[in-house]
């Protein structure tokens, strides 16, 4: 027999061992959004407090847009850190989803209020064209209003570091002429 | 023995709850019931990853059958509901993959390592087989000799 075939099994073996070794560090529960490139969802919304929004009124500026409710406990711990990425000048607009809107102003009064544009999306239906399938859940929009990125999850210095923070730079950028 | 009976009529009640998520709607005919049973079987939860959106509990399981069933109630064929939640979702939620460039590895690599795995096989089996058929053929004269020797004791021991 050719001496190559002797070498094929360990070959393959080593083939599929990388790629059983990758997915050992893969989350299943991250999936790919399908909305990455895609314009922001057309909405027409009411704020918390009660005044009409729209998808245009996010256009302009790079932006996070953060979904959030006061029934998930994960976005109560990202909270205190998008207050301090506020204060340093981010753009966050959020997206109150599928919630009790007296919570939800209780615990923007309670909590300090990092977001431009509170979203009001009591029926969760913004939150559906979004393929939003939990919260927290944060949306890297360009000043155009096009999807550039998504994180599920918590949002913390790590994540701002090492993902958000270069795209939003870039954005940044990218908006000035 | 009223142990025994107490264990079957607790197990008889968890029977219950893993059956299917229970909604009330009322649908136009029986099509379209059958469709909406069709439709949430193969659509699959983006929060609960391997469960369909038929049998799953999460919220989110339960606002896409909504909107399944506010679909079909709008007269939306299949293809055009199941396309609204690729593009929300990703092919992710699909259990039938679209055949595209990018699933072709998940359709035919099966069938592909199958053929391999004949091809293999037929190359062996032919390669034994020529082997066989050279071997009996040639014996050198030598060997010729032995074996002539061989059946030569054998007769004389008779």
């Amino acid at each position: 027999m050719k001496r190559w075939i002797m070498v094929l099994p360990l070959a393959v073996f080593l083939l599929v061992a990388v790629f059983l070794y990758r997915g050992l560090f893969l989350d299943p529960s991250e999936l790919p959004s399908a909305m990455i490139g895609k314009p922001f969802p057309a909405f027409a919304l009411a704020s918390v407090d009660g005044k009409p929004l729209t998808e245009a009124d996010l256009l302009g500026k790079p932006a996070l847009v953060n979904v959030w409710a006061t029934w998930c406990p994960s976005c109560k711990i990202e909270h205190p850190y998008l207050n301090k990425l506020a204060e340093q000048g981010v753009v966050i607009h959020g997206v109150n989803y599928k919630d009790d809107n007296a919570a939800a102003l209780k615990w923007l009064a309670e909590f300090h209020n990092p977001y431009q544009l509170d979203i009001r999306d009591e029926q969760g239906s913004l939150g559906l064209d979004l393929g939003v399938y939990g919260a927290p859940e944060t949306f890297l929009i360009d000043a155009k209003g096009i999807i550039r990125y998504k994180h599920v999850g918590v949002v913390d210095a790590t994540v701002w570091r090492e993902q958000l923070a270069p795209q939003y730079q870039s954005l940044v950028d990218e908006a000035k002429p | 023995m009223k142990r025994w009976l107490a264990a079957a009529v607790l197990g008889l009640s968890l029977a219950g709850v893993t059956q299917a998520a229970i909604d009330t709607y009322q649908f136009a005919d029986e099509a379209e019931r059958e469709r909406y049973h069709e439709l949430t079987k193969e659509l699959r939860c983006p929060k609960c990853q391997n469960q369909d959106i038929a049998d799953s509990n999460a919220p989110i399981a339960a606002d896409l059958r909504r909107e399944i069933f506010r679909m079909l109630g709008e007269g939306k064929s299949n293809q055009q509901i199941v396309d609204f939640m690729v593009d929300r979702y990703g092919d992710f939620v699909r259990y039938k993959p679209a055949l595209s460039a990018r699933t072709w590895l998940l359709w035919f690599g099966p069938g592909v390592l199958l053929l391999g795995g004949f091809t293999v096989l037929a190359l062996i089996v032919r390669k034994r087989r020529g082997q066989a058929a050279a071997g009996s053929a040639d014996l050198s004269p030598e060997e010729r000799e032995r074996l002539a020797k061989l059946l030569d004791k054998e007769q004389t021991h008779d």
